[in-house]
Parts: C-alpha cells; sequence; structure tokens
C-alpha cells in the first residue's frame, strides 16, 4: 500500500527537481512568498533581484577571471511559512546546488532560513530581515543587506525632535520580531531625544478594530505616533487615526506607508511619515550598476509600477554579490566572503558595508534610511523623502492639519 | 459498521500484538524511513521525510482522539508548540541536553493536558472543538505577551548549541533519527492502544458515550487520559523539531492551520485506523511538497492541493485505508 | 472618564459588526450541523464585492448591499452543492474537510488575483463628537445596518412559513422530512442565507477598514468566539454575543496593555463554554 506511493511521489519529484548546473552558470536560491500575508513585500524583492539577473546576463554574465557566468534563479514559494522555509532552503543547497543564497522577506523567516545558511555553510545575502538578532547568533555565512531595525524610526525621531522638542509621543505596534525590534530602539532614542513616551503598548497582530486603542491614545494625551507593523494594521490605523479625529500633530507608520496603495486611504495619509530603505529620488552616485533614475526608468518599463525599498533592496542584494564576485576573482565561497567582508561601497541604493566582528558578522553598518511622507502635491498624493535635509526632495510637512 | 469493528476488536484480543501482521508492517515503514536517506545520503529525501515524520505524529496521536472517542481537538497545535517552546527554553537558558528538555517538555505538557482535559472534555461535540481553538488561541495570546520566553519575538537558539551533537550536519541526523523514533513510538501506542481494554472503552465512548457509561466506562477519566498521553509525543516532537529549526515565534508554534491540516490528514487517510493517519500524512506532505516546487503548480498550489483534498473527501469519505477495508475487507486483518 | 465610555461605545458600535458575521456561520451550524470553514473567504469575498462594485459604478457603497446579498447567496448555492450537500447525514467531521479543502481553493484564487496587498473602501459620512472623542459615521451606520438585518432574520425566521421550516430541520430533520418538509431545499436554502449574511457583514467590514485577501481567518475566529457568547445555533443570540465582544474589548483596553486583550478573550471564552456551554445569551433554541 505504501511504497508504490512513495515510489510515484519519489519518481514525480525526481522528474521535476534534479538539474545538474553546468559550468558557466551560477546557481543562487530563494524562496519567496507567492501566498500568504507576506505577499506584497516579497514581490517587491523578488522583482528587484529578477531584474538585476536579467541585467546582469544581458550583459554577458558575471566576469570572474577571463570566464564569464550566467546567472540562474531557483526560486519557491515558502508561503510565508517557517516551516516551509528550512525545507526549500536545504533543497536549494542540496538538490539544487545553489552556490550562493538570498534570503526570504521578513525577520521571522530570515532567522529561520539563517540556520540552513550555517548548517550548510551556504553564503546568504539577506535583503529582506531587518531584525538585528539574527546577526548576533554568530552566523558567519550572513549578510545583511538593509539597514537593520534600528534605523526604522531614528530619522523619524530626529525630525520629531526638530520640530517639537517637547513632543508628547504615543508608541504602539504589533507584536511580531520586526516592530518590536524597531520600537524598542525608537524608545530609547526618543528618550534620549528628550522627547516624552505617554503611551509604549503593542497590539496583537491579529487585532482588526483600534477604535478603543485610538480612544486610548487620545486619553493619553499624546500629539505624536509612532509604530504600526504590517500592511492591514497599519492602514487600519492611518484611517481610524483619522476617522476618530484623533488631531495627532505627527503620525509615523511602519512599512504600510511604504506602498503606494496607501494613498487609496486619501486625506487618511496626508503627513503620514514612514522610515524607508531607499525612495526613487534618491541621488547617490555609484560606484558600479545603474543610477537612481536609471534604476526606476528601467524597473517601470519592465514591471509598469514603481518600484519600492523593497524592489530596490533586492537588486541592490544582487549588485553586492556580483561585485563581491567580481572582486573576489572566484566563486569560491570563502573568497567571496573575504570580499564582502572588506567591501565599502557606494551604490544606487547608498553605501553598504558589513560589520566583521564575530558577535555582529553581517550585520549592515553603513546603509541609511531616509524618512518618507506622504504629501499634497497638485491634488495628488505622493510619498516624498523629508529627511534628513541634505536628502529631501520635499519640506516637511508638521505639524499634521487638523481637520 | 460500528458494532463490526467493536466485536472484531474483542475476538482479536486473545492473540499477542506480536502475531499480528500489522505489527511488522510498521516496524518494516520505521526501517524505510531510516534507511531511505542513508542510501546516497539523501539529505533532500531526509528533509522531506523530516517533516511527513511531524505530519505523522500529530495525526497519529490526534486520531486516538477523533477515531476512537470522537472528539474532534481543532487545537492539537498547541501540544507541539507548547514542547517546542519549553524544550528550546530549557536547552537555551538553563543549558540543558536536548533529550532531558525535550521529555522535560513532554512531562509538562501532558500533565497539562490532563489539568485542562479534566475541564474541557466535560464538553461534547463541537463544543470542545470551539474550545479547544480557545485553549490554542489563548496559550498563543499569553506566550505573546510572556518575556522570559522572548514574547511575540521568540526565541532564538545560538548554532553553537549543536556542537554536543556533533556539529550541525551530524545535529540534523541525529535530529531526524529522533524524530522518527518518536514517530514509531506514536504509531505504536496509538496501535497499542487500539487494541487494549483502554482503546475498547473509548471506541465505546466514540459509538455512544452514554451507553458506554452506563456500561461502566470511566468516560472522564479515560477522555482525560486519553487527551494526556496524545500530548506526551508531539510535544517531544515539538522540541525536537524547535531545536532544529534554532528558532521559535508564537506565530509558528500555535499556527491553527497546522491544526487543521492534521485533522484533514487524520480524514484523509480514514480516521479510526492506524495506518490511514500515517499514510494520510505522508501523502499530504509529499503532495504539498511536490506542488510547492513544481514549475507548472507552483502558482496554483493552494488551489490545486485544495480541488485535489475534496474530490477525495466527495469520493472516497471513508479516507484512503477506510475506503480500501470497505473493498476488501480481509485488508483489516493485515492493514489495520 | 468619558475615554472609557468612549471605548465602550465604539466598542459594541464594531461588535454588532462581528455579531452580523458570526450569525451566517450560527445558522448554517444549527440548522445543517455544517463548521463553515469557508466563512473567513465568504467574508472576504463581500469585501471585494464592495470593492470591485463602487470601483466600477461609482456608486455609494451603502447601495451595492442588496447586489452582495443577492451574489452571496448565489455563491451560496453554488458552494452548498458542489461541497456541502454530499456532506449532510455524514459526521460533522466531512463537511469540516470539505469546506477547508474549498476554503483552500478560494484563498489560493483570490491570493492569484489580488495578491495579499492592501485595499480601501473610502466611505465619507459625518461622525459625532463628544469631547475629545469621534465616533466615525460609518461605525454607527454600519452597526444600524447589523441590527437591522438581523432583525429581518429574525422576522423571517419566526414569522414566514419558509423560516419555520427551517427551524423544524434544525430541530430533527427526518421528523421535518415526515410533515412533508422538502428538507433539501430547505437546506440548501439556509445555507445560501448563511453565505449572504457572511458576504454582508464583509460589505460593512470593508466601509470601516481596510483588509487583504486574507482578512477573513480573523473575522472567522471572532465568529467562533461570538458564537459561544451567544449560544450555538442561535442568530438572534450572535448578534449579542458580537455586541458583548466588543465590549469586552472596548472595556477591557482602558485598564490594560492593549495586548493583553486577546488573553483575556480566548480564557472568557474557554471559562463560558466550560461553565456556560449554551452560551450567556442562550435564549430558548430556535
Amino acid at each position: 500500500m505504501r511504497l508504490p506511493i512513495l515510489a510515484a511521489i519519489m519518481l514525480a519529484a525526481m522528474a521535476t527537481g534534479a538539474f545538474a548546473a553546468d559550468s558557466d552558470t551560477i546557481t543562487i536560491g530563494m524562496t519567496t512568498s507567492q501566498t500568504g500575508p507576506l505577499n506584497v513585500d516579497s514581490l517587491g524583492l523578488q522583482q528587484g533581484a529578477n531584474m538585476w539577473r536579467d541585467d546582469v546576463n544581458a550583459a554577458g554574465g558575471i566576469a570572474v577571471g577571463d570566464k564569464h557566468y550566467q546567472v540562474r534563479f531557483v526560486t519557491y514559494d515558502d508561503q510565508s511559512q517557517g516551516s516551509r522555509v528550512q525545507q526549500l532552503y536545504t533543497r536549494l543547497v542540496v538538490q539544487d546546488k545553489a552556490q550562493f543564497l538570498f534570503g526570504p522577506y521578513s525577520s521571522g523567516l530570515t532567522a529561520t532560513a539563517a540556520v540552513i545558511s550555517e548548517q550548510y555553510g551556504a553564503l546568504m545575502l539577506t535583503a529582506g530581515g531587518a531584525e538585528p538578532k539574527t546577526y548576533e547568533l554568530g552566523n558567519k555565512y550572513l549578510y545583511q543587506v538593509i539597514t537593520p531595525a534600528g534605523g526604522y524610526l531614528k530619522g523619524a525621531v530626529e525630525a520629531l525632535q526638530a520640530h517639537n522638542p517637547h513632543a508628547k509621543v504615543a508608541l504602539v505596534y504589533s507584536d511580531d520580531p520586526f516592530s518590536k525590534a524597531v520600537l524598542a530602539a525608537t524608545s530609547e532614542q526618543a528618550k534620549k531625544a528628550g522627547l516624552e513616551i505617554v503611551m509604549n503598548e503593542s497590539y496583537a497582530p491579529s487585532t482588526t478594530d483600534f477604535g478603543p486603542v485610538i480612544n486610548k491614545i487620545i486619553s493619553s494625551g499624546a500629539d505624536s505616533f509612532m509604530g504600526g507593523g504590517h500592511y492591514s494594521d497599519g492602514a487600519t490605523l492611518a484611517r481610524q487615526l483619522y476617522e476618530q479625529k484623533a488631531n495627532l500633530k505627527w503620525i509615523s507608520i511602519l512599512v504600510a506607508p511604504g506602498d503606494d496603495k496607501f494613498a487609496t486611504l486619501g486625506p487618511a495619509a496626508l503627513g503620514v511619515t514612514t522610515g524607508s530603505q531607499w525612495e526613487p529620488s534618491e541621488s547617490y552616485k555609484p560606484e558600479f550598476g545603474p543610477t537612481g533614475p536609471e534604476f526606476v526608468k528601467r524597473y517601470r518599463a519592465k514591471f509598469k509600477s514603481d518600484p519600492d525599498y523593497h524592489a530596490a533592496s533586492g537588486y541592490a542584494g544582487g549588485l553586492i554579490l556580483q561585485h563581491a564576485i567580481e572582486q573576489a576573482g572566484s566563486i569560491d565561497q570563502a573568497k567571496v566572503a573575504a570580499a564582502l567582508d572588506a567591501m565599502d561601497v557606494m551604490t544606487f541604493f547608498g553605501r553598504v558595508k558589513f560589520a566583521t566582528d564575530p558577535q555582529h558578522h553581517g550585520l549592515q553598518v553603513a546603509h541609511e534610511m531616509v524618512l518618507a511622507q506622504w504629501l499634497m502635491n497638485d491634488g495628488k498624493l505622493t510619498r516624498q523623502v523629508v529627511w534628513p535635509k541634505d536628502a529631501a526632495s520635499a519640506a516637511l510637512l508638521y505639524p499634521i492639519p487638523a481637520h | 459498521m460500528a458494532t463490526q469493528q467493536v466485536s472484531t476488536r474483542i475476538d482479536a484480543l486473545p492473540r499477542t500484538i506480536l502475531h499480528r501482521p500489522f505489527f511488522w508492517i510498521i516496524a518494516l515503514a520505521i526501517a524505510a524511513f531510516v534507511v531511505a536517506p542513508t542510501i546516497g545520503n539523501d539529505v533532500q529525501l531526509r528533509e522531506s521525510l523530516l517533516l511527513a515524520a511531524v505530519y505523522i505524529i500529530l495525526a497519529s496521536n490526534l486520531n486516538v482522539m477523533i477515531g476512537y472517542a470522537g472528539y474532534v481537538n481543532f487545537g492539537s497545535i498547541v501540544f507541539f508548540g507548547l514542547g517546542g517552546y519549553l524544550c528550546v527554553w530549557l536547552v537555551g537558558r538553563p543549558g540543558f541536553p536536548l533529550a532531558v528538555a525535550a521529555l522535560a517538555g513532554g512531562v509538562v505538557v501532558s500533565a497539562l493536558a490532563l489539568v485542562f482535559g479534566f475541564g474541557v472534555l466535560r464538553l461534547r461535540g463541537a463544543y470542545f472543538a470551539l474550545a479547544t481553538i480557545g485553549v490554542n488561541e489563548g496559550v498563543q495570546a499569553f506566550v505573546m505577551n510572556f518575556s522570559p520566553w522572548g514574547g511575540a519575538a521568540g526565541m532564538y537558539l545560538s548554532t553553537e548549541l549543536f556542537a554536543p551533537l556533533g556539529g550541525p550536519r551530524q545535529a540534523l541526523w541525529t535530529i531526524y533519527y529522533l524524530l522518527v523514533a518518536v514517530m514509531g513510538l506514536s504509531l505504536y501506542l496509538s496501535y497499542g492502544i487500539k487494541v487494549s481494554k483502554f482503546g475498547l472503552g473509548l471506541l465505546a465512548i466514540g459509538q455512544n458515550e452514554d451507553a458506554a457509561a452506563v456500561l461502566g466506562v470511566p468516560t472522564r477519566l479515560y477522555k482525560a487520559l486519553a487527551y494526556s498521553a496524545t500530548a506526551f509525543l508531539p510535544a517531544i516532537a515539538g522540541g525536537l523539531y524547535y531545536f532544529k529549526s534554532a528558532f521559535i515565534q508564537p506565530s509558528d508554534a500555535f499556527d491553527l492551520t497546522f491544526s487543521t491540516e492534521a485533522i484533514a490528514i487524520v480524514m484523509l487517510g480514514g480516521q479510526g485506523t492506524i495506518a490511514g493517519p500515517a499514510i494520510g500524512a505522508f501523502f499530504y506532505e509529499e503532495l504539498r511538497g511536490w506542488l510547492l516546487t513544481s514549475d507548472t503548480f507552483s502558482h496554483f498550489q493552494l488551489v490545486v492541493a485544495g480541488a485535489l483534498l475534496l474530490i477525495i473527501v466527495l469520493f472516497l469519505p471513508r479516507g484512503l485505508i477506510g475506503t480500501a477495508h470497505a473493498r476488501w475487507p480481509d485488508l483489516r486483518r493485515i492493514i489495520e | 472618564m468619558f475615554g472609557i465610555i468612549a471605548s465602550i461605545i465604539d466598542g459594541v458600535l464594531v461588535g454588532s459588526v462581528y455579531g452580523l458575521a458570526a450569525m451566517g456561520l450560527t445558522l448554517i451550524w444549527g440548522v445543517m450541523d455544517v463548521v463553515n470553514l469557508t466563512h473567513g473567504s465568504l467574508i472576504v469575498a463581500g469585501m471585494f464585492a464592495l470593492y470591485l462594485l463602487t470601483d466600477a459604478t461609482g456608486l455609494s457603497p451603502y447601495a451595492a448591499l442588496p447586489a452582495i446579498v443577492v451574489g452571496g447567496f448565489a455563491v451560496g448555492l453554488f458552494l452548498y452543492w458542489i461541497a456541502v450537500h454530499r456532506m449532510i447525514g455524514r459526521p460533522p467531521l466531512m463537511s469540516l474537510l470539505s469546506t477547508f479543502s474549498v476554503n483552500l481553493v478560494l484563498v489560493g484564487l483570490g491570493t492569484a488575483v489580488w495578491g495579499t496587498g492592501l485595499f480601501n473602501v473610502p466611505v465619507s459620512l459625518p461622525g459625532l463628537t463628544l469631547q475629545r472623542f469621534t465616533f466615525p459615521g460609518t461605525h454607527i451606520l454600519a452597526a444600524v445596518l447589523a441590527g437591522v438585518l438581523a432583525g429581518c432574520l429574525y422576522a423571517f425566521l419566526y414569522g414566514t412559513r419558509l423560516g419555520k421550516a427551517i427551524r423544524a430541520v434544525a430541530n430533527n430533520r427526518g421528523a421535518a422530512e415526515l410533515v412533508g418538509i422538502p428538507t433539501t431545499r430547505v437546506l440548501s436554502f439556509a445555507f445560501a442565507l448563511g453565505a449572504a449574511l457572511a458576504c454582508v457583514s464583509g460589505m460593512l467590514i470593508a466601509t470601516l477598514f481596510p483588509f487583504t485577501v486574507l482578512s477573513g481567518d480573523a473575522y472567522q475566529l471572532k465568529s467562533f468566539v461570538v458564537i459561544v457568547l451567544g449560544g450555538f445555533g442561535n442568530p438572534a443570540g450572535a448578534l449579542f454575543g458580537g455586541i458583548a465582544l466588543g465590549l469586552v474589548e472596548g472595556l477591557a483596553t482602558p485598564f490594560m496593555p492593549v495586548s493583553w486583550i486577546l488573553v483575556i478573550e480566548f480564557g472568557l471564552f474557554v471559562a463560558v463554554l466550560v461553565a456556560r456551554p449554551g452560551g450567556v445569551f442562550a435564549l430558548r433554541r430556535t
């Protein structure tokens, strides 16, 4: 009874799976969340990475000495679930013979995938996991392309302090690893900046109605808000803060306002700020790879939508790996790792450099985030960089107008 | 079918379990799990079988409540998750060896289940099913707020903890064998219960609880014992599994979809049979894994999985083994 | 001080919508012993129906209500015939499994079509402001509509022939058949009605909050809690159960860290189940 099934399934698995990498190809493995709650952000990340791959292959591949390697991706759907991630990354390493790995999206999944990178000694670049704890466990093969969690609302605290040094801040955020790590850092930064924290609470990620929570914020006497978590909760918070006329002068929300669909909230979106890994208006002078405007233009042409920071970080992850391989002049893991350790470069995505001390190995230490704000421009809501001032594309709106 | 099942039980009882072919079929299946991945050092097969083993453990234990006693435990994942938490915590903080931590997790969860069982098992049918959802969600909400266990951020294990097991790569094999052992124990436990007087009592409860009580089955005690006994091995499995993951967070550990999947597996294979949940688990996991990695289906894997399940439910309502039993009654004596 | 009262009022307003959502689930459960695991997806279907209708026609969201009732009813009939009909009279687990499978298909299709990103239906209604606290007009209107729909359902179940037939089938299917009630037709009607209720509640929720394809899970879980508080198979009780749930959320929030509310909610849920399995508002069984 059992054997025929086993045999059939194993045959099927073999027929679809086994695919030996040939010598002129570099295989990179990753999982993306095609289904489940992380699908939106993960899609951006994947499209960015795909665009990098197509660019490289169109340009003849990655140059190593006098050889040119084409890039091949193997991607699977992790269903936004931790239990799938380990199974699939093991498959990527063992069966698909991926030489390098890109991390999945979200801090939780990255932590889970990191274990496989460590267990099999496979180099992994993560562009979707901001929570720093994963890099403090002694993992030797992880490299974080994006700014860790502590940077997400640092700009918000600085900007708020500049406009109102006595702001009363309510910190209300989702009970998940990423949001908790961000807000723990934000709370420290706010205290240091002399802001008063009048409320500091987390809510269950499944919360649907924030009415009572917002009444509590109003009762706390707060005039500023920082928090949120992912999509639906962040958007619901913005909308309910507006509808319940909380009349806050400052609202910073994680992740959700980074999505262009946030504009569908209409007037509730006006003035909302968010920490962003990258915005299209940034104009760094890259040492290699496309410039910001080039990236935006070609992304639009390819995917018929504007790139968000997930897309940019996905592309940047590829660029960094390519640069490291070219510097190393080899696809040998140890040599590429050494090149990554030594790297300190400027790309369209910003500066990138990894910590090399054993306690924080692979943690991103150079990349800077910006603060973006939803502003009214010719009767249309757009997201503009407002902080730091030297990167700003528009003036910061403070306070958010009362309604 | 009901009376027939009970009567075959009764005339089967005098024969010892060792003389039944099915006892040895289970042993063969375990041996297959042990040997298959070592041929050619097939790590990929091992990973896939490991998840299958986890599903088999969950489904076999769940089957004792669903298939024998007729109680639908919707939140069975709470045992797995709590066991995982206890083990990860004991290994990480006081530095217990893995085996001790996993066992301790099993014992504690089992004891908690006994206490809870007496309360919750007063309820029947849908009420009981709902209560188990409530227990799972309540525990998850509590763990999210419980800072010694890292709250919502969960707990991480340093990879150095794999060192006592011979480094990460060797550790993965060790954990796999341990999980296969737990799987074997689960199958034998569920078999042992079925052929015992205790199992007979549970089956009677499943047929008609009031009549069973009148006939002298201590229903409350039996139900609570079954609830507690079937918490033990899943909790140990949870400990091993999350030690392997080196990371545990509440949203994964108490994910209700896992429980629902386990129920689907029991039904798929055939509730009340021993082989059913195991084959259902194996089939389900391999199917999902295959759809996930298939080029053709990966974008529609949820749709395809759902449609296939629906077809099985509609046309093989007794599950794979149940249908086979109805078709070839003699099979009952070989595959139980 | 007034903040607490404001919280309670808001909790009650939103709670009545939760109650409406649970009504469909409890109606189906009570009448045919089917735990409908497509409930969450039906709620989401209502949300997206509203989004598509308002986006395409530019009509007021509330004008979409009749269309969604009819559409939900049709979808319910379809689901009944493909997934539920063959399960009637089998152990309740079977229908659990079949609706679980259909739900996988629905979620998979939804994800393939819309992704799991954010959708929002803008509704502007003047709210009611008392001191510093505002009750959005959408919340007030949704609560009123939920109450009206619950009233209609009650009148239907107790005042019409078909409603009485549904209650008869719920009480004793065999006896109902003996006295000449066409049970199959009644069952399919009841299932479709339950589905329509789920869709309408989804539509009302979509006027309150932004949503995604996966929002259904949270509301389905809430519906289970509401059912327990309101009593099984008792659609009228579900409204009170929903209000009770909203009340608990509103009342607890000012006094404790928000993250503990779920612990309270589910603790209460299990306690109520064990102590009063009939539900807090156990009325006469419909």
